[in-house]
C-alpha cells in the first residue's frame, strides 16, 4: 500500500472508527436487563470486625476495647465504624446490609495475593491448575446479550475478577487521549497484526472519545501538552476511587450492567484506629458517588464490596491486625435488602475461633454472591454452582435482595 | 536458536541505540556485569548512608516537635521538616532521571535491566515522612552491589535492610517473651508476620512453596531482634528477640546467644532450597523471556541455579546460553519504565537537560505518564512488586498512554527529532514491520512518525 492509497482509503472510512469492540453489533437483539451488579475489592484485607462491630458479643470488649466514638448502633448487638457513618441513611433506608462470618474456601497461608487470586478467581481449590478466569467474566456469558461494553473493569489495577475469555471493557478515568486524525489511522494500522493490542487501542479510542473531549484533535503542540498536563494532574489528586464511582456511574446508567474496581489500603497491621477509617471513609464515598451518579438506576443496582480475608480477632503488638480468615462482606444499592446483618455468628470464645485466632468463618461468601446474581439476573442456580462458581453448593437462600 | 545483537539489546538491554554498539555475545553481556560502574559513576544517586542523614533530621525535628509543643521551636521545626521533605522529594525525581540517563547510556544495560529485576522482587518503600523517597537510594547500596553476587548474599542485604525492615512492619515486630516485652506487660508487644511471610512467599520460595503457617510463625520468631534506626541503619537488638531455639521448614535454629548469625543462616538456607532455585527460575525466564517459558528454559535455570549454589553469574549464564532466550519472535510488552527508557536510548536524549529539568516539566514528560501506564513510580501497590503478566500492561488506558507519551513527549526532550524513515531502523533493527516503515513515512510530521515506532507492537514488545 502506498501513502496516496492509503489516505484514499482512509477518506472513504472518514472518521469513524473502524472495528471497534463497542460498536460491532455482537447481539442488539438483546440487552442483559436493568438490573446492575458492582462489585468492589477491597484489597489488603478488611478487618471485619472493625467495620461492623459485633459489640453485643460477650468477648468483643476485651478483645477489641470500647467502641470508637462516632459508632453507629445496628440494632442492639453490631455497631457501624464511625468511618461508614456517611452511610447510615442508606441503612435506615433498607439500602445497606452486611453479611459477616464468611470467607472464600482460602485458608491458613493468608497472604493477600494468594487470597486475591482465590477471590477473584472463585474456585474451590487452585491445586488443581484450573485456569485463571475471574468469577464474573464466567457470569457474562450466562446474561444472554452480553456485549463487550455490558462489563467495565475500572483503574489501573489488573481486576482479574473480569479476566477471562468473555469480553469486558478496560478503563482508567485517568487516561486521555489525544492525537491528529491522520495519527489516529496509523496507529490502526501499526497495531493490525497484534489482536491483543489492537483490541486495546479501539477500546481505547472509543472510551476516550466518550469522556468529554474527543480523540481527533487539531490543535496546537501546546493546547496538546496543557491538555496532557491537566490529565496528569487530576491522575495524581486524591479521590481516585470517586472518579472510578463516577465513571462507573456513568457507564451503568448506559448500556454497562456490570462494573469492578479496587480500593486498597486495608492492610492495617499497625495504628488501625487510623487507617481503617480512612479507608472505610473512602468506600462510603464510593457508594455515596455510584448512588447520586446512578439516579434512577440506583434502585435496579447492588453494590458489593468484598475482601481476600478477614483479620485476627486480637490487636497485634502494634495496635494493628495481622492476616485472618473470616471477614465481613457489605451491600448496598436499591436492589439490596438492607437494614440487617445476615450472619451464623460463630461467637467470639476462644474456643469458637478459626486456629485459635481469626473469626471462624460461616458460610462460602462465594454462596452469597451466588445468590445475588441469581436475584439480580434470573440465573439458574445449577448454571451458578456448574460455571460460575464450580463445585460449590448455594445453600439456602440469604434473602440479600428485594 | 543463537545469540543475536538486536535481540541482546532489545530483550536483556535497554534497547537500541544510535550511539552504542551492541554486545558482541553473550560473554561480552556477563563479562559487563562484572566491569566497573561507570553508570553509577557518572549518574549518581545517593547512597543509603547519606540518605540515613536526613531521616537522623526528621527524627531530630519529630522530638522537638513532641517535646516542645505549640512554642515557637516547635513551628520552627515543622518548618524546617516541611523544607526537609521538599528538598527530598526534588532529589526523588532527580534520581529517577538518573536512573534514566544511566539506560540511555550504559554499555552494560543488562545491569540496568537487572538492577530494576531485583528492584521489583525485593520491593520496598518508605511509608511515612522522608523516608518515602528511600527507594532509589535502597537499590543503589544494597541492591546494586549485588546484581553479580550469590542470591543468599542480595536475600540477606534486601531482607534485613532498613528500608525492608521498615516497610514490612519488622521494627514494630517484638517477641512477646523478650526481655522488652516482659518488663513492659501492659505495652501488648507482639510478633508481627508481615516479614517472615514475604521472605517466604514473594523472596524466596514463592506462594506454593512447601512452608506452613507455622514456618511463617517459626520464622517470624526468629525474626524478633532484627530492626533498625535512622542512626545505625540494620541493628540486632537482642531485649527485643523471642528467646529459644525457632523451627523453618524442619531445621532448628538459634536457641543460644540470639543475634544476626541465625538470621543469616536461615536465608542462606532458603536462598538454596530447591523451591527457592524453582521459584526464581520461573520468574527470571518470566520476566525476561516470556509469559509462558518452556519447562527446559526453567529447568536448565534451576539446575544451574542448585549446581551453583545460587552463584547468579551462573543463573544468568544459563538463562542467556539456553536457545530460548534468542527465539526471534518478540514476546514481552515492555514494561512503562522499560518502554519509556528504551524509547530515549532509541532517540538518544541529551541527559544533562534531563537531569537538569525541574521537577515540574520532569514530572509531566516521565512519572506522571509512568502512572498512566500503570506504574506509579516507587509506590508499589504491595510487596510484590508490578505485574509480569503482559494482559496487566496491554489495557487500553496502558496502550492510550503510551501512544499519548510517544507522539508528544519525544519532541519536548530531544534537540531534533530524527526522520521517522530512518528512526524505524535505529528502533527496531533491519527487520522492521512493512507497516510500522508505512507509518512512518505517512505520518504528517514528525513527532507523529517517531511516535508511530514507538506505538508500535514491534518497538513494545521485547
Amino acid at each position: 500500500m502506498d501513502r496516496r492509497g492509503f489516505l484514499t482509503q482512509s477518506l472513504a472510512m472518514g472518521c469513524s472508527l473502524a472495528a471497534s469492540p463497542l460498536v460491532t453489533p455482537v447481539a442488539f437483539a438483546s440487552a442483559p436487563g436493568e438490573a446492575r451488579l458492582v462489585v468492589l475489592i477491597l484489597r489488603g484485607a478488611m478487618d471485619g470486625l472493625g467495620a461492623v462491630m459485633p459489640y453485643g458479643d460477650p468477648g468483643y470488649a476485651a478483645l477489641r476495647g470500647a467502641l470508637p466514638e462516632g459508632a453507629v448502633d445496628l440494632g442492639g448487638f453490631y455497631a457501624l465504624h464511625p468511618g461508614l457513618a456517611p452511610l447510615e441513611p442508606l441503612w435506615r433506608a433498607g439500602q445497606l446490609g452486611f453479611v459477616h462470618a464468611v470467607s472464600t474456601p482460602y485458608r491458613d497461608k493468608r497472604s493477600h495475593f494468594d487470597g486475591q487470586d482465590w477471590l477473584e478467581a472463585g474456585i474451590s481449590d487452585m491445586s488443581g491448575g484450573l485456569g485463571r478466569d475471574g468469577w464474573l467474566n464466567r457470569m457474562l456469558p450466562l446474561l444472554g446479550g452480553a456485549r463487550a461494553d455490558t462489563a467495565y473493569a475500572i483503574g489501573n489495577d489488573a481486576m482479574a475478577v473480569l479476566h477471562g475469555p468473555a469480553p469486558v471493557a478496560r478503563w482508567s478515568p485517568d487516561t486521555d487521549l489525544t492525537l491528529s486524525p491522520q495519527a489516529l489511522r496509523l496507529a490502526q494500522l501499526v497495531m493490525q497484526d497484534d489482536p491483543a493490542m489492537a483490541r486495546a487501542l479501539a477500546t481505547a479510542f472509543d472510551l476516550a472519545d466518550s469522556d468529554g473531549d474527543p480523540v481527533a484533535f487539531t490543535g496546537s503542540q501546546a493546547e496538546m501538552m496543557s491538555m496532557m498536563r491537566a490529565d496528569a494532574k487530576a491522575a495524581r489528586g486524591s479521590g481516585a476511587e470517586t472518579r472510578m464511582a463516577e465513571f462507573a456511574a456513568a457507564r451503568l446508567r448506559e448500556d454497562a450492567r456490570i462494573a469492578s474496581f479496587s480500593i486498597n489500603g486495608w492492610d492495617t497491621h499497625a495504628n488501625q484506629a487510623r487507617g481503617l477509617t480512612r479507608s472505610l471513609d473512602a468506600l462510603s464515598q464510593t457508594i455515596l458517588t455510584l448512588k447520586g451518579g446512578l439516579g434512577d438506576a440506583w434502585d435496579q443496582t447492588a453494590v458489593v464490596a468484598v475482601t481476600e480475608f478477614g483479620r485476627t480477632v486480637r490487636l497485634n503488638g502494634t495496635k494493628g491486625t495481622d492476616h485472618g480468615t473470616g471477614g465481613a462482606m457489605i451491600l448496598a444499592g436499591g436492589a439490596v435488602r438492607g437494614g440487617q446483618v445476615v450472619s451464623q455468628w460463630p461467637g467470639l470464645a476462644e474456643a469458637d475461633l478459626y486456629e485459635r485466632r481469626d473469626l471462624m468463618p460461616t458460610r462460602d461468601l462465594r454462596a452469597h454472591l451466588g445468590w445475588i446474581m441469581r436475584g439480580l439476573f434470573g440465573l439458574d442456580g445449577s448454571d451458578i454452582a456448574a460455571t460460575v462458581f464450580p463445585g460449590l453448593d448455594l445453600g439456602a437462600d440469604p434473602k440479600l435482595l428485594l | 536458536m543463537r545469540f543475536d545483537p538486536v535481540i541482546a539489546d532489545i530483550r536483556f538491554g535497554c534497547g537500541r541505540s544510535p550511539m552504542i554498539a551492541a554486545p558482541a555475545g553473550v560473554d561480552a553481556m556477563l563479562d559487563g556485569l562484572r566491569a566497573p560502574d561507570a553508570m553509577a559513576q557518572r549518574f549518581p544517586i545517593e547512597d543509603f548512608e547519606t540518605f540515613m542523614g536526613r531521616m537522623r533530621t526528621k527524627d531530630a525535628l519529630s522530638k522537638i516537635l513532641r517535646q516542645q509543643r505549640g512554642t515557637p521551636a516547635a513551628e520552627e521545626a515543622r518548618a524546617q521538616n516541611r523544607e526537609l521533605n521538599k528538598i527530598a522529594r526534588k532529589d526523588h525525581w532527580r534520581w529517577m532521571a538518573s536512573h534514566i540517563a544511566r539506560r540511555i547510556h550504559s554499555e552494560t544495560p543488562l545491569r540496568e535491566r537487572l538492577a530494576f529485576f531485583w528492584a521489583d522482587h525485593f520491593t520496598a518503600t518508605g511509608k511515612g515522612g522522608v523516608i518515602r523517597r528511600g527507594t532509589s537510594p535502597y537499590m543503589q547500596s544494597a541492591l546494586r552491589p549485588h546484581l553479580a553476587s550469590r542470591f543468599s548474599d542480595l536475600l540477606f542485604e534486601a531482607v534485613t535492610h532498613p528500608l525492608m525492615v521498615h516497610y514490612l512492619d519488622q521494627e514494630r515486630s517484638v517477641g512477646p517473651g523478650s526481655a522488652r516485652a516482659l518488663k513492659k506487660p501492659n505495652k501488648r508487644f507482639g510478633i508481627n508476620e508481615n516479614l517472615a511471610r514475604e521472605v517466604l512467599e514473594l523472596h524466596t520460595m514463592g506462594a506454593d512453596g512447601p512452608y506452613t503457617q507455622d514456618d511463617v510463625r517459626q520464622l517470624a520468631e526468629l525474626l524478633t531482634g532484627l530492626t533498625a534506626n535512622a542512626k545505625k541503619g540494620r541493628v540486632f537488638k537482642k531485649a527485643l528477640a523471642e528467646p529459644g531455639a525457632e523451627t523453618v521448614l524442619g531445621r532448628s535454629y538459634g536457641g543460644a546467644k540470639p543475634g544476626l548469625r541465625d538470621i543469616r543462616q536461615v536465608l542462606d538456607d532458603l536462598a538454596r532450597h530447591p523451591a527457592t532455585a524453582r521459584h526464581m527460575a520461573w520468574k527470571l525466564a518470566v520476566h525476561f523471556v516470556s509469559d509462558t517459558p518452556s519447562v527446559e528454559l526453567i529447568a536448565t535455570i534451576e539446575r544451574a541455579w542448585l549446581d551453583s549454589d545460587g552463584d547468579l553469574m551462573a543463573v544468568y549464564g544459563a538463562l542467556l546460553r539456553h536457545p530460548d532466550a534468542w527465539v526471534p519472535a518478540r514476546g514481552n510488552v515492555k514494561q512503562p519504565f522499560d518502554f519509556i527508557t528504551s524509547a530515549c536510548r532509541a532517540l538518544a536524549v541529551p541527559s544533562e537537560p534531563l537531569i537538569a529539568l525541574r521537577e515540574g516539566p520532569f514530572r509531566i514528560r516521565f512519572a506522571d505518564p509512568l502512572g498512566l501506564m500503570g506504574h506509579i513510580w516507587q509506590q508499589p501497590d504491595g510487596p510484590d512488586g508490578l505485574p509480569e503478566e503482559d494482559s496487566a500492561w496491554i489495557t487500553p488506558q496502558g496502550i492510550a498512554a503510551r501512544l499519548q507519551w510517544a507522539v508528544s513527549v519525544p519532541q519536548l526532550i530531544t534537540p531534533a527529532l530524527p526522520d521517522p524513515r530512518n528512526f524505524v531502523e535505529t528502533a527496531l533493527g533491519p527487520d522492521a514491520p512493512e507497516a510500522v516503515r508505512f507509518a512512518a513515512s505517512a505520518a504528517e510530521s514528525r513527532a507523529d512518525g517517531v511516535g508511530l515506532v514507538l506505538a508500535s507492537p514491534a518497538f513494545q514488545r521485547m
